[in-house]
Order: C-alpha cells, then sequence, then structure tokens
C-alpha cells in the first residue's frame, strides 16, 4: 500500500502545482497588461508620434571627394560649401519659366544659369534636384528661405562644390568633373559601382579626375532617416559614415608648370617635363586651356558651343592627343637605330650634295640646307640636322627595321600613362600602310620617314618620354602623372611604381655616341645654340621642325614670311644635366617656325627654372589669367 | 425534433467541451477579423485561414473522440515517428530562410517539430503514468532524457522558437508530476552556468535575436526592427485603438509579418488596451478552463496531460504577446488561433482536442 500513499501524495503535490500555475498565469499575464498599460497609456504620446512620423528613409552619404596637390603641397582641386538653390522639376507647380520668373525677383538668374539650367534638365531624370544657381550670397539665402513657402520643388541646399583653384593652367592635368550622365550611369552598372554613387552627382570626366575616380570618390555612407510627411528629417536611425576618397599627390610642379606654360607666350602648343629617372611628370602643358571650374555646375551651351568649336581646340589636352610630326626630333632615335643595327658607324661619312636621290630614280628628297652639308658623320648629320644622311639611313635600315626598332622608345603606341584618352601616334609599318590606306609600302615612304616627317606622327607626350629614354640609357619607364595616393582608410601612401619597365639593350657606347652630338646642338655650330647661350649646365637638344602638310605654298622656306596658320610647327626634346639628367623633355610650338628659334627658348627657361630656380617671370603672375587674348 | 438528428447531433457534441469551445471559437474570431486587416482586406487569407480552422476543428473533433487510455497507447509509437522524421529532416530536409525544419513527402511538406509539440507532452506523461506512485529521481533523469533529444535535433534546425516551446511543454510535465524543487533549483542553476557554453553553440542569428533583445535599438534595420516597429504600433494603439483597418504601422508596410507572428501588434493598434485587455480576458477563459480540466482529470496520464497543453497554450500566448511588446526576445511563436497558418492551429486544436477528450470521457474511465 506504500505506492496507493505515493499516488495520493503524488495527487497532492499535483493540485499545489497546478495550483501555483494557476497563480503564475495571470500573474504573467498582469505582466503583459502592465506592459502594453505603459506602451499604450504612458507612453503613447510618443508611440503615437512616432507612428504618425514613420517614415524611414535610406538616405546615402555621399563621400567627400579626395583632394589633388601637386608635389610641393599646392592644391589643384578641393572642395568648398555653398549654398545652391535647387528645382526639382517634377515637384515645381505650375509652368517652369514661371517659377522661375518668380524666382529671379528674388535670387539673380542670369540667363546664362536659365541656359545650363536647361541643359542639366536634358541630361537628367526630372525628379532630380538639379541647381539653378550656385554660391548664394548670405542676403539672398536669407531672402529665399523668406520666400520659401511660395516655391515647392525649389530648396536651399548646402553643398561641396569641386574647385580648381589654379584654373586652366593644370585643367588638362586634373581634368574636371561633372554630373553623372546616362553614359556614365552605364558604364557605372557594368563595373558594379551604381551601389557606390547613390548620392553621388558628379563624376571625373577628365584626366586625373576621371583616371582616378575609383580613389577620388571614396565609400558612400548610409543614414537612416525618419522623415515625417511633409519629407523633413525628424532623427537618424542609424548612421554609417562615408569614407572619403583618396587624396592624390601628382608629380607635378606647379610653379614649373607656369614657367612653361608663361614661356610660351601667345604661343598655342604643348610642353611634357619628365624626370627621366622615374618617368614621373613633371609639367604638361597644353596651350590654349580652359576653365575647368566652368563644367562642375554643368557649363551653359553657348559657352560649351564656343570651347568645343573653336578653332584652337582649347578643350584637347594636346600632350597626349595631340599627333604631329616630329620632324627632325626624330633624328636622334634613327641615329640610335643606326648605330645599334649596324648600319652606320660614328666614323663613316656621305658627301651631301643637299638632296637624297633613292637609287634608280630621278625624284631629289631635298635637305633644308641648299648646297648641303658636305662631307657628314653622324655627329654632324645631328649637331646640323642633316637631312640627307638621314634619308639615306632609313633607306638602308629599311621600313621593317626602323618600325621593330624605334618602337622601342615607345612610338606609335600609347605610353601608358594615368591620363584617359593618350593617342596612339604613328610609327608606320608596312601593316599599318595597307591597313590604313590599303596600300603597300613604298620605297619611297621610308625616305620621309628618317626624318620624321611623311607618315610618321607622336603625341608631345611620346617624344618626351623617348627623349627620358635616351637621357637614361635606353631605360624605359612607365609616365606618370600620380605620384602616390594618400589612402583615406589606413593613411598610408601608395606611391606610382617607378620601377623600370624593360631597357633598350645595345651597346652602351652608342648612348654615349648620340648623346655627345645631342649637346653639341646647344653648343656653337649646333642648330639649338642660340638658346643654349650662356647656360651654366650642359644640355643636350634637338630642334625639329614639322611642315603643316599641304597647307605650305610651294617655295616659302622662310616660316615667317608665311600666314600663321600655315607656318611649320616647331619642335624642340632637351634633357639636362647632360651627364646626369634630371629632367628631359618636349616641346611643340604650333605654327612657331623654326625648332630652334621659338621652341628651344621655351625649353631654355623650363630648364633654368629647374634647375637654376630662375624665374622668368614673377611667380605671381596668375595662372588663371588669359593668355591666349592676344590671339 | 426528429430522432435520428438528435442522435447525430448528440454523436457529434457530445465529446465536445462547450465552454472551451465557445471561448476557443471566440479567439478564432477575433482572428479572422484581424487577419482581414493585416492582410489588407484581402479576403483570400481569410477563406484560406476560415479553411484551415474547420481541418483544425476536425482533427479537435477527431481527438475529443478518442478515449485517453487509447492516447496513452499512441504516445509513445507517435515520439518514435516523430523522432525518426526529425532524423530524417536532419538528414534530408528542405531549407528554407537557412534552416532545416521541413520534410518533403512529395504533394506536401510536413514538419516533424509540430509532431513532437504534442508528442512530447504525451510520451512524458504516459511514462511517469507508468510509475505511478513510486516515482524517484532516475524516472526523472530518463523522462529529461526523452525531452532532451528531440529538443536538440529542433535546435540544431534551427529553430530555437519551436524548441523552448517544446522544452516548455515537457518541463511542465515534469513540474506537475512533482519534480522536487531542489532539482529544479539545481537545474536552473546549471543552465544559468552553462549559459556561456550555449551561447557559443548558437547561430549569429540567434544571438542577434538575444542582443537585441536587451537593446533592441542596437540594430534598427536587421534583428532589432521587427520590435521596434511592433512597440510603435502597439503604443500607438492607446487605450481604445486607432479602430479597425486603420491601423497605420500595418497598412503602411511598417509591421514585418504581420499576418502571422506579429498579428498582434495589428490587433493591438487598432484596438488599444481595451482590445488586448478582451484578448487576454479570452486567452484566460481558454485556460482557466484548461486547469478546470485538468482538476477533475481521473487518470495521472490524463491530470499531466491536460496540465501540459494549457500551460504550453499559455506560454504561446505568453511569448508571444511579450516578444510584440518587446519585454521578450523575437523568438518566431505564432499567437495561438489568432495568427494565420494552419500548422498551428491544427496542432492548437488537436491540444484543445484532447483536453475535451479527458473532460468528457473521464466519468467513463471512474466507471
Amino acid at each position: 500500500m506504500v505506492e496507493l500513499r505515493d499516488a495520493k501524495r503524488e495527487r497532492r503535490r499535483f493540485l499545489l502545482r497546478l495550483a501555483l500555475a494557476a497563480v503564475c498565469v495571470p500573474l504573467l499575464f498582469g505582466v503583459l497588461f502592465a506592459r502594453f498599460f505603459y506602451l499604450q497609456i504612458v507612453k503613447h504620446d510618443l508611440y503615437h508620434t512616432l507612428a504618425e512620423n514613420n517614415r524611414i528613409s535610406v538616405v546615402p552619404v555621399p563621400p567627400t571627394r579626395g583632394m589633388i596637390y601637386d608635389r610641393n603641397g599646392v592644391v589643384l582641386a578641393n572642395n568648398y560649401s555653398a549654398y545652391t538653390l535647387e528645382i526639382t522639376p517634377s515637384k515645381v507647380h505650375g509652368a517652369l519659366s514661371q517659377v522661375l520668373d518668380q524666382l529671379s525677383k528674388i535670387v539673380e538668374i542670369t540667363p546664362k544659369d536659365r541656359r545650363r539650367f536647361r541643359r542639366l534638365m536634358e541630361d537628367s531624370r526630372n525628379f532630380e534636384s538639379l541647381p539653378i544657381r550656385v554660391q548664394l550670397s548670405d542676403e539672398e539665402v536669407a531672402r529665399f528661405a523668406a520666400n520659401a513657402y511660395r516655391f515647392p520643388g525649389v530648396a536651399l541646399n548646402a553643398r561641396l562644390f569641386r574647385n580648381y583653384p589654379l584654373g586652366k593652367l593644370m585643367a588638362d592635368v586634373v581634368g574636371y568633373i561633372g554630373r553623372i550622365n546616362e553614359h556614365d550611369l552605364q558604364r557605372l552598372d557594368k563595373s558594379g559601382q551604381t551601389a557606390n554613387y547613390r548620392g553621388t552627382e558628379y563624376i571625373g570626366k577628365t584626366g586625373v579626375e576621371a583616371e582616378y575616380e575609383k580613389q577620388l570618390h571614396g565609400t558612400t555612407g548610409v543614414e537612416e532617416v525618419e522623415v515625417d510627411a511633409v519629407g523633413r528629417e525628424v532623427r537618424v536611425v542609424s548612421h554609417t559614415p562615408a569614407i572619403s576618397g583618396d587624396n592624390l599627390v601628382l608629380s607635378l610642379d606647379t610653379r614649373l608648370q607656369e614657367v612653361a606654360w608663361n614661356a610660351f607666350g601667345d604661343y598655342h602648343g604643348a610642353l611634357v617635363a619628365i624626370d627621366p629617372r622615374s618617368g614621373a611628370v613633371l609639367a604638361m602643358v597644353s596651350k590654349p586651356s580652359y576653365d575647368p571650374n566652368l563644367f562642375v555646375e554643368g557649363i551653359d551651351p553657348q559657352t560649351w558651343k564656343e570651347l568645343n568649336t573653336s578653332p584652337d581646340h582649347p578643350l584637347t589636352n594636346r600632350a597626349i592627343r595631340g599627333q604631329y610630326p616630329p620632324g627632325s626630333t626624330f633624328k636622334p632615335f634613327m641615329a640610335v637605330a643606326g648605330l645599334a643595327l649596324g648600319a652606320r658607324t660614328p666614323l663613316q661619312t656621305i658627301d651631301d650634295p643637299g638632296y637624297y636621290r633613292l637609287p634608280g630614280h630621278t625624284h631629289r628628297y631635298r635637305d633644308w640646307k641648299h648646297g648641303g652639308h658636305g662631307i657628314v658623320n653622324l655627329h654632324k648629320a645631328i649637331v646640323q640636322s642633316c637631312d640627307t644622311y638621314f634619308y639615306s639611313l632609313a633607306h638602308d635600315l629599311g621600313i621593317d627595321n626602323i618600325h621593330s626598332f624605334i618602337s622601342q622608345f615607345g612610338f606609335g603606341k600609347p605610353t601608358g600613362i594615368d591620363l584617359p584618352g593618350e593617342a596612339d601616334g604613328v610609327l608606320p609599318s608596312r601593316a599599318w600602310k595597307r591597313k590604313r590606306f590599303g596600300q603597300q609600302w613604298y620605297e619611297g615612304d621610308t625616305v620621309s620617314v628618317g626624318i620624321g616627317q611623311g607618315y610618321d606622327l607622336v603625341t608631345p607626350l611620346q617624344l618626351a618620354n623617348a627623349t627620358a629614354i635616351i637621357a637614361d640609357n635606353g631605360t624605359v619607364y612607365r609616365p606618370h602623372v600620380v605620384s602616390y595616393i594618400e589612402d583615406s582608410r589606413s593613411h598610408k601612401n601608395i606611391g606610382t611604381s617607378t620601377e623600370p619597365v624593360r631597357h633598350i639593350q645595345i651597346k652602351p657606347g652608342i648612348w654615349a655616341v648620340v648623346r655627345q652630338a645631342m649637346v653639341d646642338v646647344t653648343h656653337p655650330g649646333g642648330t639649338a645654340a642660340r638658346a643654349a647661350k650662356g647656360a651654366p649646365y650642359a644640355f643636350a637638344g634637338k630642334t625639329g621642325t614639322a611642315q603643316v602638310v599641304a597647307l605650305r605654298p610651294e617655295g616659302h622656306r622662310d616660316g615667317h614670311k608665311v600666314d600663321a596658320r600655315h607656318r611649320d610647327h616647331a619642335l624642340f626634346i632637351a634633357y639636362a644635366p647632360a651627364d646626369n639628367p634630371t629632367i628631359a623633355l618636349a616641346v611643340l610650338v604650333e605654327h612657331g617656325g623654326e625648332g630652334g628659334s621659338t621652341a628651344a627658348p621655351i625649353a631654355r627657361k623650363v630648364l633654368d627654372y629647374y634647375l637654376l630656380g630662375k624665374k622668368p617671370t614673377p611667380l605671381e603672375a596668375t595662372a588663371a589669367d588669359d593668355h591666349e587674348s592676344g590671339d | 425534433m426528429n430522432p435520428a438528428i438528435r442522435r447525430l447531433s448528440r454523436y457529434l457534441t457530445q465529446h465536445i467541451d462547450g465552454l472551451l469551445l465557445a471561448a476557443l471559437a471566440a479567439l478564432l474570431l477575433a482572428g479572422l477579423f484581424i487577419l482581414y486587416s493585416a492582410a489588407n482586406a484581402n479576403m483570400d487569407r481569410v477563406t484560406n485561414q476560415l479553411i484551415n480552422m474547420l481541418v483544425a476543428m476536425a482533427v479537435m473533433w477527431v481527438f475529443a473522440n478518442i478515449p485517453p487510455h487509447y492516447l496513452a497507447r499512441l504516445a509513445p509509437p507517435a515520439y518514435l515517428i516523430g523522432l525518426v522524421l526529425l532524423i530524417a529532416v536532419a538528414q534530408f530536409g528542405s531549407v528554407s530562410n537557412g534552416a532545416r525544419r521541413w520534410l518533403d513527402v512529395g504533394f506536401t511538406r510536413i514538419q516533424p517539430s509540430e509532431l513532437m509539440k504534442i508528442a512530447v507532452p504525451l510520451i512524458l506523461a504516459w511514462y511517469f503514468s507508468r510509475h505511478e506512485g513510486a516515482l524517484r529521481l532516475h524516472h526523472y533523469v530518463v523522462a529529461a532524457i526523452l525531452l532532451v533529444v528531440p529538443v536538440v535535433l529542433i535546435v540544431h534546425q534551427p529553430d530555437l522558437g519551436t524548441a523552448l516551446l517544446i522544452v516548455a511543454s515537457g518541463f511542465f510535465v515534469l513540474f506537475l508530476a512533482g519534480l522536487s524543487w531542489r532539482v529544479m533549483i539545481t537545474l536552473a542553476l546549471v543552465g544559468l552556468g552553462s549559459l556561456p557554453l550555449v551561447w557559443s553553440m548558437m547561430h549569429d542569428y540567434q544571438r542577434d535575436r538575444i542582443l537585441t533583445l536587451f537593446d533592441p535599438a542596437r540594430d534598427p534595420l536587421g534583428a532589432g526592427y521587427h520590435t521596434i516597429q511592433s512597440m510603435i504600433a502597439v503604443g500607438s494603439g492607446g487605450l481604445m485603438g486607432k479602430g479597425w483597418l486603420n491601423g497605420t504601422q500595418a497598412h503602411l508596410d511598417f509591421l514585418p509579418e504581420r499576418s502571422t507572428d506579429f498579428i498582434f501588434a495589428v490587433f493591438s493598434e487598432e484596438f488599444g488596451l481595451i482590445g488586448n485587455t478582451v484578448l487576454m480576458v479570452l486567452f484566460l477563459l481558454v485556460i482557466a478552463r484548461g486547469f478546470v480540466i485538468t482538476m477533475h482529470a481521473t487518470t495521472l496520464f490524463s491530470r499531466l496531460v491536460a496540465g501540459a497543453i494549457t500551460l504550453t497554450f499559455f506560454t504561446y500566448a505568453f511569448v508571444n504577446m511579450g516578444m510584440v511588446s518587446g519585454i521578450l526576445p523575437v523568438v518566431g511563436v505564432p499567437l495561438p488561433l489568432v495568427s494565420y497558418g494552419g500548422t498551428s492551429l491544427v496542432t492548437i486544436l488537436l491540444g484543445f482536442g484532447i483536453l475535451m477528450s479527458i473532460e468528457t470521457h473521464k466519468k467513463l474511465a471512474e466507471s
């Protein structure tokens, strides 16, 4: 009967426990009731407001774009905060033009602003907020704020704007940003960047701004905000900060750039200066240029049209996109090829009657000097820029050898500089001619290639880069304008590689021969003697004159007497100091006539400044000044 | 009245507990109304749920007509089948939302953990009733093992909510069967001590839910979003509520899972504190009736099963309402009888079928 007693005890215990549970249940429900009372009565106002205002919206926080500096820390591109008056076309009540008329009574709106706005509207979608006026004065801000209720769809915004303090001086290198258009969107989409560009309105369009878009842009943050029914921000729920873009430090020297820019005077043209020991670009000038600040807010169509259709092509970076015949500046490279391939020895001479005739032909390829240079060896051929010598050398080498050897100097293909839109240039070959013109190669074609005419086309950058290769005895670097990137996350500097890309493998003595000849170009008897006069450092150079083909009337030998548009382009390549070069450059002066008289003096000024710190003009001469106004 | 009809009606209702049925029906009706609102006046959902209810009612009727001693006999095979199915799920189950909970059997998917919600209290009650009057500590140990094995399998699916509810139902049996306080306190201390170990074995989303319980704001877009939004819904309901179909939280899409786990937030927003109180009273009526049935129950098996089912039902309701009002973590427990969904409805009404069977068969058992 133990079991029964146990059963009885178990039964009692069961009922006790059930009673305990029966007490707990209402107690716990009481807790729930208390909770409901707390939420629904005590805190009702709070939750009522929260529910009323409950519109959580995800707001992208666009990152601050990275800054761009020159090698000395001079600011080339920065951001500033300013008030803009913006219109969201889809939210405007009534006709836009009427709203603009009303607005213009409060805030000044010029016809230019209107044109610019119309252009922006064409480029964007209706629900985007587009600036009608930027950089409002405090007074204008106050005036609009007081009248804001009259203008639905119009809003004041404080925004960061891109600014290029040096204007056109650095425009071709730094480039500019502009509003993201359909084309940019597609590109972003393809690269999977669309999400990171939510909230970003601008994107690099040219120059470093475009090439380093990824680094400059940064990472977009996210803010979860509660906005009320009217769209006002109530409170921030969560905040993932944006990560600023990386800053870029260029290898360019603003002061050197300014010296080079000013040295051109009223001439158009381009100059590229490179450190031959690393490929770092020290200066890159393309004249005429443009003010990149015009593009940031969307350029008005009239200004755009003027820039775009100007015969002077101010929007083209001549240094990397301009393609010119190298003329006689091609000769040192031909000389290296002739010596390296065994077609000539340094002592071998020819007798120059003032022209060259292909064996079995009657056509005369004229030397620039009537009556010729007499007995000419390689040294004299470079110093005096003897055409006949290089006609015959070209013929002896043949186009295949010329093409394969000289392409090692980087002609006929992009140098790989960190700028977008670099032109290929032309280093002609049989295959190239067949492809381009559908014609076979003629012997006569080879002859003019020898003096950098005919099909030869180079960009000033290619020419400067090739000069740097001679200056560093055949070591090839990749030219670059960005020296290093200041990583915004790690705060580490990521340098651009300055390691040699390759070497041109030839006997070392060959470089010495050609380099000595280039040094003597700047000595009395050389074609650049005048420009080099009095220089306290030895420098090596080569002049060149590029015919502006077909425009040039027959018989006019003296460039200064012909119309400026038909005058030859003047070229000059140089490096200095001659025995331990720290700078190599190429100058191209459009319609400048002879290289020795217009291009070489520009190079001299640049070298003087770079090597001696000598300033030809006061540094204060503002870069933004319009130097082209004399045209 | 026609004697045939009278006989039929007697046959249909003789094992139905009228009081319990009335309270259940009131809750089901409230569920239908609020579902209509939560589903944005979509009648399809309501119709679906109505069908679910009819099916569940039929199941309830069937179980109400099964005498408790048959149920006791059914317990071991039901438990074994459930165990096998749980192992099968772990091996070949289909994955959804990162959890492996279902078994595809061609025409439909079954969730064996749902079966275990009933099978576990049944097997424990069956086990204890076999040793009635001679319960010793080792019996509780065996019972604990019977409880822990399916729970571990369910935690691994992972389905923390269901596992906790099964632990609760199993614990209620142990508790009512007279597990000594000393053991319970020791277990509680051991449980507290093993928390770090449990924590390390949890899935990230489970940890998230627990962390977010203490501070919903730490993850307002992820795990905390549900809690914050449902608290806003409840709080903004106020005393009287915003009125049926007028809840902004629900209709502006701020409330997640608003037909299922968070349906109470919709109810609370639209009917306020008064509505909540009425709903709690209905739940209390069901539970109170359950306690009465438990008290009347004649065998140990019946007592344990009835008590466990009643207390589990309470636990469902308490956990869900606590979760919606932000005092308990979001564990994915539906509000019994109110939330949309057939499976849990069938399980719950099946449980009440058993309660009715216990109540209506007791005279037979006594005789």
